[in-house]
């Protein structure tokens, strides 16, 4: 077993007025033990709807997880019943998420929060709890522990707050650390602390991390592997250095152009043309077709598959077929 | 040198800080504390700074949708806070504002046309019949299609909308435009069209942007002149080229280090400061970094650095430069 | 990320359907979806209908007293029977209709207008005219509002106002009684909507405070208004029914569905002749109900904050 979790062939849909939309669409990737693996793609894209529907968090009436595997050490998660699920969620895969103000509790304090997994998932004592407690705020690098156990969320700034969150994410030694958009509403000399932090965890405790952001620089700072969503589908995944330096995907290319590099100013930035397709009007075609710059006629019709070129790399683009090529 | 466009005097800006009862001012949150800014025409200067930088409020101030507390800020020559109601609306037209969250600053019940018409004809500016010939004129100088004209806010998607608050601002053709955080709510791609929608319109009317951002690398690329705030204060100013390349005040190195950048392999000689940024309502003695800053020794403690120019055109508040 | 289907509009599709689709147009369409409120609002419409075009077709009149035919049981020729004038309680029912319909709403426009009036100028000018208009608000709000009509009605009573009269009466009285809530919950949405920042955007632009009024302000107000307004009705209705069936509102013989529910004071009219109070009760519960859940429905379509 090499892999931290295993996703095959998932589909979650969401119902709305209008129709359904595909948030995921048939995506498989993997997490191998101990890498970060970052999910990356602007909004809409479904990077988030894939780590909610691996956390069983995409609930019914409005979205359902519609087809897929998801193998956490060998048993599959979406056909857990609650009871199973619910011991592995926070205790072996946690999660933690843009807002830590909104998912902490306000009335409680922040130690008596990061006990509460401790005690339920460890079935630790109250004593032995708090002690753990402390610990771990001690290793999110917040200093004065014990006074900060004692305080509640609304004491605390946005920074604090998302150290907690992690603190709590990591009280039961998850194997797979969740982390949807983590630093995105931080301030960047907030945000490097924090991710500075989120490495020196993983390396310490062995954990694998799939994180899901929109910012090409955490993905670059972060990441061991790539996967890069768009209109639910993956269009290219590769190895973090491959894929910067040699993006495949039109899309990949252009998100990476188009985003303005300290100390690399150009006079004008590339920009990839038009917006997103409407998720709920999304015809048999490259999704990303009537904004590329290389469209054929084939990218119209048909949707291309994922396909290996290279090594470490993969992507979803007619101009890598070879059949399309030769004709 | 020409008269500038607008001219930002020691501007200060307290909020109160009241309790109990009886709303007793137990202190001052120093949003804004001592800042000047000269801009000229067809300039663009860059506002840097994190969160509680007092960055947003320095340009709501020179709008006057906040009364300032001491200072002066001029706009063509005019003092903008002794003005009349009817004079400042006079002159409103000529300094707009472009908002961070395009879903929130536009009216959800008016249409896009009226939106952007309406303060035309509010002001006088044209007459009933050529109000939509110019309102199609900025719809489509905003990269926008004329059938969009009848819609309303929420067909759009943030782009769009940003580039429907853009139109709505450049119908009035403004001379300053104080764009506050335009491109942070948007995705990268979308950011990129905006960026460059900023550079064109700045190249085809002349306009001059005070651009307030927290992100360096938009920052970089718009603005001329760039200013870094913190806590309230403005800690180094600069051409752009002499700030990117030699950053004096360590925060400014700081922030420079901290932006993530799109390169793997790229392994920088980052500064990761300690610590949280300071409560505005409580900020530290002395240079208000000390407490973050790697390179602090016991003056900065005491005594607050001043202001002074180190370089041509760049400015530094720091005891170590 | 599950809200943003909604947001997203495709280019291609915006072209090829030039269709304008206005809020209020796709509140319709979201309100016919719900099958609860579309009900109630046809049996309003049916209220209204059966009480403004009913009598018409009725052969008798509703003063028309008729010895002979006192206190009859429903039969064929009055449906609903008679009463003890021998006047036939279904033309009274529907003429009650009339009366109570025409009280509820015309005292809600009434209150609805004060209020709003006075809230919006509250919450946009805010400093004095704001205390002012809630102070006095918060004073009427402070006395309970059934017996300060009583006292009211009771004082109509003394100063003997022409029954013709007394109608318009209670509806001011209503509408006195209805707006100080109103007033609380347009001024709360005001000062709120000031907050926004397509506001802040009204003042950059330099706009005129009648159009960031009546052009930003109110359009954003309205859906609320319509909200309470309608739910005010059934309110109304209510409140003229209590008033008039403890004979303080509109007195007989002009027939309200308050004042005719008061045959069920009488011992032997309450046992024994039933279709002289089931109809107007009736009329007033299928009335008030049919109000609310069709206001409920509206709610749920134009009220903001229950959209995500």
């Amino acid at each position: 077993m090499d892999n931290s979790i295993e996703i095959d062939h998932l589909s979650t849909y969401f119902y709305t007025e209008e129709g359904a939309v595909k948030a995921v669409d048939d995506v498989s990737f993997r997490v191998p033990l101990g890498q970060t693996v970052c999910i990356v793609g602007e909004s809409g894209c479904g990077k988030s709807v894939t780590a909610m529907s691996i956390m069983g968090l995409v609930e019914e009436p409005g979205g359902k997880v519609i087809s897929g595997k998801i193998d956490f050490s060998g048993e599959d998660l979406l056909k857990l019943d609650k009871h199973s699920l619910r011991s592995i969620r926070g205790n072996e895969i946690a999660m933690i998420f843009q807002e830590p103000m909104s998912s902490l509790n306000p009335v409680m304090k922040i130690g008596e929060q990061i006990m509460e997994p401790l005690i339920i998932h460890l079935k630790m004592s109250k004593k032995q709890a708090r002690t753990r407690a402390i610990e771990l705020i001690e290793q999110v690098g917040i200093s004065r522990p014990e006074q900060i156990a004692d305080s509640y969320p609304h004491e605390l700034s946005g920074g604090m707050l998302q150290r907690i969150m992690i603190a709590i994410a990591i009280s039961c030694n998850p194997k797979l650390l969740i982390a949807d958009e983590p630093t995105t509403a931080l301030d960047v000399t907030i945000q490097a602390q924090i991710l500075d932090m989120l490495r020196d965890i993983k390396t310490n405790s062995n954990m694998s991390i799939l994180l899901i952001t929109h910012d090409l620089g955490v993905v670059a700072e972060m990441a061991d592997y790539v996967i890069v969503m768009y209109s639910g589908k993956i269009v290219e995944e590769g190895e973090v250095v491959e894929l910067f330096e040699r993006p495949k995907h039109p899309y990949t290319k252009g998100l990476l152009k188009s985003k303005p590099i300290i100390n690399q100013r150009l006079e004008e930035l590339y920009s990839i043309p038009g917006q997103v397709p409407n998720p709920l009007d999304l015809q048999e075609s490259c999704y990303f077709h009537d904004r590329c710059e290389q469209c054929m006629s084939i990218c119209q019709t048909k949707q291309p598959q994922l396909q290996e070129v290279g090594t470490q790399q993969k992507v979803a683009c007619w101009l890598y077929e070879e059949a399309v090529a030769h004709v | 040198m020409s008269e500038p466009l607008l001219e930002v005097n020691h501007l200060k800006k307290y909020f109160p800080i009241t309790k109990g009862l009886l709303n007793r001012t137990v202190g001052h949150v120093k949003a804004v504390d001592d800042i000047s800014i000269t801009l000229q025409p067809g300039e663009t200067f860059g506002l840097v700074g994190e969160s509680g930088s007092g960055k947003s409020t320095v340009g709501r101030t020179i709008l006057r949708l906040t009364d300032k507390t001491e200072g002066e800020i001029k706009f063509k020559g005019l003092d903008i806070h002794n003005l009349s109601p009817s004079e400042l609306r006079a002159i409103r037209p000529k300094m707009q504002l472009i908002f961070q969250d395009p879903y929130s600053s536009l009216n959800p019940r008016v249409r896009v046309g009226d939106a952007i018409g309406e303060a035309l004809l509010d002001h006088g500016l044209t007459s009933k019949g050529e109000v939509r010939d110019r309102v199609l004129d900025a719809l489509v100088s905003c990269g926008l299609s004329s059938y969009h004209i009848d819609r309303f806010p929420h067909e759009f998607s943030g782009g769009q909308r940003q580039r429907i608050g853009i139109a709505r601002a450049l119908v009035l053709n403004p001379e300053l435009i104080i764009a506050d955080e335009p491109v942070s709510a948007l995705d990268v791609s979308i950011q990129a069209q905006i960026i460059n929608l900023f550079s064109k319109l700045q190249e085809t009317r002349g306009l001059a942007y005070l651009f307030i951002s927290h992100d360096l690398s938009v920052v970089e690329h718009l603005c001329s002149r760039i200013g870094v705030m913190y806590l309230g204060s403005m800690v180094e100013t600069a051409s752009r080229d002499e700030l990117f390349r030699n950053p004096l005040h360590p925060y400014t190195k700081a922030l420079l280090s901290a932006v993530p950048v799109p390169i793997p392999k790229l392994k920088r000689d980052r500064i990761v400061l300690k610590g949280d940024i300071p409560s505005p309502a409580n900020p530290p003695s002395g240079c208000k970094f000390h407490t973050r800053c790697p390179y602090a020794v016991d003056i900065c403690k005491h005594q607050i650095p001043e202001f002074r120019e180190v370089g041509s055109q760049h400015h530094v508040a720091c005891h170590l430069v | 990320m599950i809200t943003t289907p909604t947001k997203l509009v495709n280019a291609k599709r915006t072209k090829d359907s030039p269709v304008k689709s206005s809020l209020f147009r796709q509140s319709i369409r979201k309100l016919s979806k719900n099958k609860l409120a579309v009900s109630g609002f046809v049996v309003v419409i049916l209220m209204f209908v059966a009480c403004f075009i009913g009598p018409l077709f009725s052969p008798y009149t509703d003063n028309k007293i008729n010895m002979a035919m006192m206190n009859k049981a429903p039969h064929l020729k009055h449906w609903l029977g008679t009463d003890a004038l021998g006047r036939d309680v279904l033309t009274r029912v529907l003429l009650a209709g009339r009366i109570s319909l025409t009280v509820g709403l015309a005292s809600m426009m009434l209150s609805v207008f004060i209020g709003s009036l006075l809230g919006a100028l509250a919450g946009y000018y805010r400093g004095i005219v704001d205390q002012i208009i809630m102070r006095i608000a918060d004073l009427l709000l402070t006395i309970p509002s059934l017996p300060l009509l009583f006292i009211f009605g009771a004082l109509l009573s003394e100063w003997k106002i022409p029954t013709d009269y007394r109608m318009y009466i209670v509806m001011l009285m209503l509408s006195f009684v209805g707006w100080p809530g109103l007033a609380r919950m347009v001024r709360g949405q005001m000062l709120s909507l000031r907050e926004r920042e397509f506001m802040q955007a009204a003042v950059v632009l330099g706009l005129r405070d009648r159009r960031k009024l009546f052009n930003h302000l109110l359009p954003n107000i309205v859906p609320l208004l319509i909200v309470i307004a309608t739910l005010n009705i059934g309110g109304a209705i209510l409140s003229e029914s209590v008033l008039s069936f403890f004979g303080l509102g509109v007195m007989p013989p002009t027939p309200t569905w308050g004042n005719m529910i008061d045959a069920a004071n009488n011992m032997i009219d309450f046992q024994e002749r039933p279709w002289l109070w089931i109809p107007p009760g009736f009329s007033i519960f299928a009335t008030v109900i049919a109000i609310n859940i069709f206001g409920d429905g509206l709610r749920d379509v134009l009220d903001p904050k229950q959209k995500r």
